[in-house]
């Protein structure tokens, strides 16, 4: 379980434009580039001063490389970055204002309280 | 000593600004009401006369991060950029700069410290929109210097609600001892029942209407003992997964003091969330009478002052477009909000 490394990867790609526009295009590559050259780095820190130990498990990997909200919600991603992130990802191609956000609550529907832990 | 001029808790509303520019088909059929209550909200710190604003707010993972992330801090810079790239992709919200007020913050500081809260600091922060929506809804012009207080009401593990009602009271005490004669404003903005990123997110009203109801009892009297009987951080998961911002208005709770009825109260019942505001008078001529039917009377008396608000408007729109580079866009909505403002004496005593 590394929650905290879900939570950079989707926080470091809603800060950056072009990062948004790259996962939007290419999840999995982002995601595999991601892993590979920025895991580890620590934000407040020179690139050589850099974490050894980050990784993502598999179905964190899976559920990041699917653009798969479900499921990232189901890990215990943080709620406010999941869905900051991905009204960026998929508003624009719903018609109607706030389609998108309804049908990511309605494809979570299933849940009710408790949800999944998102504490780090 | 410091005067304290006015105490305001209320929501954020990120949209604000975007539902209330917007024209034609693109404005939103709430759009009026909200505006209309929002700039009666306003008059009530504009005629507190404020000298310095300090802020309550939390930063939404924008300069904090899960890597050092404080619980309490507060700014002490001479200047706050304000609003971040996704806040202006998602809720077309403009940078701004906003002046700092150093002595206030180090006296906050200091105090806070030795009245034993472990505040971190910053010297160089940049505000998102837990600060600017108040910012755009009650001081548009952004013209005063504010002193940034950051609660983490965001990242588990956070701290117990009945520490923000502590923190809140020991603001109140060491603005009121701050050796000044300035006019402070203490103004912060938290949220009732909301959801972000779950199943009952975006819903025709807030996640919990029996919560809000109850939420907003327990504020308009300050009533802290009900609310910290009633509310834990576990508790607070079930009215909506962001509900814990309701610990800011704990905080205001504490600013106010226990049970201190507020001079103003309004609510709407927005899609999605019920926005709030309260505003007390600490000295009570501001505010005009004690809560209840004096509130009322208060309130006809500053309807005479409105003309004079008007004219702070007009002023305010100057201060607006020479505000900051971010903001020119915002004139024009600033002129839509001035024929709104003839007819916004939307207003109840209580909610």
């Amino acid at each position: 379980m590394s929650k905290y490394l879900v939570n950079k990867f989707l926080y470091t790609i809603d800060r950056d434009p072009d990062l948004v526009e790259r996962y939007r295009q290419d999840p999995a590559g982002t995601v595999a580039w991601w892993e590979a050259e920025r895991a580890n780095v620590i934000l407040n820190c020179p690139g050589a001063e850099r974490s050894t130990w980050l990784s993502f498990t598999d179905a964190e990997r899976d559920a990041l490389s699917g653009h798969d909200y479900v499921a990232l919600f189901e890990l215990g991603a943080h709620n406010f970055l999941l869905l900051t992130l991905f009204i960026a990802l998929f508003e624009r191609d719903y018609d109607e204002p706030l389609a998108f956000q309804r049908e990511f609550a309605a494809r979570l529907s299933h849940w009710s309280v408790p949800y999944p832990d998102i504490a780090t | 000593m410091a005067t304290i001029a006015a105490i305001i808790a209320s929501t954020h509303h990120p949209f604000y600004l975007r539902a209330t520019t917007a024209t034609g088909d693109d404005r939103p059929p709430f759009a009026d009401e909200w505006q209309a209550k929002i700039e009666a909200f306003r008059e009530t710190l504009t005629r507190a006369r404020p000298d310095v604003l300090v802020m309550v707010g939390s930063d939404h993972f924008h300069q904090l991060w899960l890597d050092n992330m404080p619980q309490f801090l507060i700014g002490k810079a001479p200047f706050y950029d304000a609003n971040y790239y996704n806040e202006e992709r998602e809720f077309g919200l403009p940078r701004m700069k906003l002046r700092g007020h150093e002595d206030l913050s180090a006296h906050l500081l200091r105090g806070g410290i030795d009245a034993g809260f472990d505040l971190a600091f910053s010297n160089e922060l940049r505000v998102d929109h837990s600060i600017t929506c108040p910012i755009i809804t009650l001081r548009p012009q952004a013209d005063l210097p504010i002193v940034p207080v950051y609660t983490n009401i965001f990242a588990p593990p956070m701290p117990q609600p009945r520490r923000f009602a502590e923190l809140g009271r020991a603001i109140r005490a060491l603005v009121e001892s701050w050796p000044s004669d300035q006019r402070v404003a203490i103004i912060g903005t938290g949220h009732l029942s909301l959801e972000l990123g779950g199943p009952r997110q975006f819903g025709p009203h807030g996640p919990d209407p029996e919560f809000d109801r109850k939420a907003v009892g327990w504020i308009a009297s300050s009533d802290l003992d009900a609310a910290l009987a009633e509310v834990s951080l576990d508790s607070l998961w079930q009215p909506g997964n962001a509900t814990h911002g309701f610990m800011d208005f704990m905080l205001m709770m504490g600013v106010a003091g226990d049970n201190a009825k507020a001079d103003y109260a309004d609510s709407l019942d927005l899609f999605h969330t019920m926005e709030a505001y309260f505003t007390w008078y600490p000295e009570g001529e501001a505010g005009g009478g004690e809560g209840g039917a004096g509130g009322a009377e208060g309130w006809a008396g500053g309807a005479e002052g409105w003309a004079g608000g008007a004219e702070g408007w007009a002023g305010g729109a100057e201060g607006w477009a020479g505000g900051a580079e971010g903001w020119a866009g915002g004139a024009e909505g600033w002129a839509g909000g001035a024929e709104g403002w003839a007819g916004g004496a939307s207003r109840k005593a209580a909610p």
